[in-house]
């Protein structure tokens, strides 16, 4: 652990995901200070089945979080179709109405609409952007007056200390916990190559829709639009086939190429992740329910509330809420490249 | 009528790792013999590379411009370091050359002179579009799992040029990681530049031996080979004037020959996929993504 003058720290804001109003009050009662959401429709990038909020459930989850102190961030983070960007205006429109607290945007185009449109809304870069560099990062605060760069997971904790004092007074927020891409996100058409589905087009990766388990002989396949992604023996949980995380057979070997199906968990980096200027913590996980929501939250308050007191980190085992167990802490080590 | 004979051929920046000698020797024979309009020249994918190619540069800029072709050098297209930041300003420095933008600071920098807009930046979308032009985007490249339908929208919003892939494996993703030496038990840090070792990508096959990815360094790219021959006439009339070739070791004289007689007219587009496939001996090839389908699929013409 580095060592810190805890006095000088700036105490980061932790920034929860809820796919459901259900999850957004466990996160607001688990202590989170800002909580991010989606409409229910192709215009966040976590448009799954069953997820997201009507302009009503937004409208009283705001309340809720507002009541309690906490913010409320939109996330309208695909790009919008060309010949109907009416949908993705009237998300913007929609979420200044209801006074959200921020959007969350990726597409130039929608970032330059908000901004003349709602020139009082707070505006944040989303993550599907990927602004990887200061240039980047001042075009979007330059032009559009964006206020918080969402990082994407490519940036080393060094480059990131690196970047921050640069870059001041936008703020920058870093991903923390959760499923995590290994490519530059917002630059990744793998998931439409396999299915016709992408993030940056539908707003899914891999989508449930085209997955499928297929008993063999020696046990279990996982497909993602007929591609076989995995194989599992008997008795072993089969994960689901995310593309990236799947095991493919290169030069030879056969191995997981891109990435094991494994868990961002950047608990032990807190007190360096602090140091290095980020403002607030992402973590990941619309899509997950309210007990991992909660979860987090708690482990995550706890660890960050340690490092500003001058505490050691608890020791918190997050394995069960992690994928297939495992953890890493991705590209803010550089031997993860 | 399309005119036929306004359409363009641009042939890509290299995205592969080739010997420095290889790369200018086929850049010769490019500006000898190819009847391509513009030429773009650049490292893409992996700053590692440039050093090795960069002295080399100047000599291929002016033979390719003596010989009649348009010049763009090709930016980086994820720029995170510092030594990536300064040669990306470095480029966007350079007042008398195109500069094609494949990161959003590479545009912000070249803002206000004309610029090219990359592939690999998001345009999905006439907003975006629109922005990028007021910025100086002259032409851009549209990413590829772009429909021809879309595409038809942003033709018809566009001030600038659209340019759209019509050959080669398709670049789908790009990273902080290099999967060429993970591949060998390498970090990027120390990777041996493992990557030259397959100079059109390492194929990635899933577990049942179906060939589905390519691997180029810090890029994933189909395995399958685009091929638009039989599309260049819909995406004609649908306005697009600029088709874009990306390189591969097979003879790409021979192939900017064949979509320049298709494009012209003279060669029937099935009969010109068959010497596609003469060219690209182990090549399968794919269109899927302009007919708004699994980018990977090859929807016959018919269909």
């Amino acid at each position: 652990m580095a060592e810190l003058n805890s006095n000088a720290l700036t105490r980061p804001e932790l920034v929860c995901p809820a796919g459901t109003p259900a999850a957004l009050k466990s996160a607001v009662d688990a202590g989170a200070d800002c909580v991010y959401v989606g409409f229910r429709d192709e215009t966040n990038a976590r448009n799954f089945p069953g997820l997201n909020f009507s302009r009503k459930e937004l409208e009283e989850g705001i309340a809720y979080a507002h009541e309690r102190g906490a913010k409320v961030l939109v996330a309208i983070n695909t790009f919008p179709r060309a010949g109907r960007p009416e949908l993705w205006h009237q998300a913007v429109d929609d979420a200044a109405r209801l006074k959200a607290d921020s959007v969350i945007l990726a597409d130039i185009g929608l970032i330059a609409y908000a901004s003349a449109k709602h020139p009082e809304l707070r505006l944040h870069l989303s993550v599907q952007a990927a602004a990887s560099n200061v240039e980047s990062i001042r075009f979007y605060a330059e032009r559009f007056g964006v206020r918080r760069v969402v990082l994407p997971r490519v940036l080393t904790v060094q480059e990131i200390a690196a970047l921050n004092p640069q870059i001041r007074p936008v703020e920058t927020e870093v991903f923390v916990f959760g499923g995590l891409c290994v490519m530059a996100e917002g630059r990744c058409a793998l998931s439409s190559y396999a299915t016709g589905q992408s993030p940056n087009m539908n707003g899914v990766c891999s989508p449930a829709a085209h997955v499928r388990y297929v008993d063999t002989a020696s046990g279990v396949t996982s497909q993602l639009a007929g591609f076989t992604i995995n194989q599992f023996g008997h008795g072993e949980p089969a994960g689901y086939p995310t593309l990236c995380k799947g095991r493919f057979v290169a030069n030879g070997k056969t191995s997981y190429l891109f990435e094991e199906p494994t868990s961002l968990n950047t608990l032990a980096m807190l007190p360096d992740l602090i140091k290095a200027g980020v403002t607030a913590f992402k973590i990941e996980g619309r899509q997950r329910g309210r007990a991992y929501v909660a979860a987090v939250v708690q482990a995550f308050r706890a660890g960050v509330d340690a490092v500003l007191a001058g505490r050691p980190l608890p020791d918190m085992d997050l394995d069960q809420i992690t994928e297939g167990g495992r953890q890493t802490t991705g590209a803010y080590e550089r031997a993860w490249r | 009528m399309t005119d036929d004979t306004c359409s363009k051929l641009t042939l890509g920046p290299v995205l592969f790792n080739w010997k420095p000698e290889a790369l200018r020797d086929f850049y010769f024979r490019i500006a000898d013999e190819a009847d391509v309009d513009t030429v773009h020249v650049g490292e893409v994918v992996c700053s590692k590379r440039s050093p090795f190619f960069a002295p080399m540069v100047p000599e291929v800029v002016s033979r390719l411009a003596a010989a009649g072709k348009e010049v763009v050098l090709s930016s980086l297209a994820l720029i995170m370091s510092e030594r990536e930041l300064r040669e990306a300003r470095e480029l966007a420095g350079m007042e008398d050359v195109l500069v094609e933008a494949n990161d959003v600071s590479v545009a912000a920098m070249l803002s206000p002179r004309p610029f090219v807009v990359g592939p690999l930046v998001n345009v999905y979308n006439e907003g975006t579009l629109a922005y990028l032009e007021s910025l100086g985007a002259i032409r851009a490249c549209l990413p590829a799992e772009l429909p021809a339908e879309i595409i038809a929208t942003l033709v018809k919003s566009a001030k600038a040029e659209i340019e759209v892939q019509a050959f080669g494996r398709l670049p789908l993703a790009i990273s902080a990681r290099c999967y060429h030496a993970r591949s060998r038990n390498l970090a990027k840090d120390g990777c041996q530049y493992v990557c030259a070792e397959d100079p059109d990508g390492m194929a990635v096959d899933t577990l049942d031996d179906e060939a589905f990815l390519a691997v180029n360094g810090t890029q994933t790219m189909s395995y399958h080979h685009l091929n638009l021959l039989g599309e260049l006439g819909q995406l004609q009339e649908l306005g697009v004037r600029r088709f874009r070739l990306w390189p591969h070791t097979a003879d790409m004289v021979a192939v900017a020959a064949l979509f320049r007689q298709v494009l012209a007219g003279a060669v029937d587009p099935q009969q010109a996929s068959d010497q596609l496939a003469e060219f690209c001996p182990r090549a399968e090839f794919a269109n899927g993504y302009i007919h708004g389908r699994e980018g990977h699929l090859y929807v016959e013409a018919d269909a």
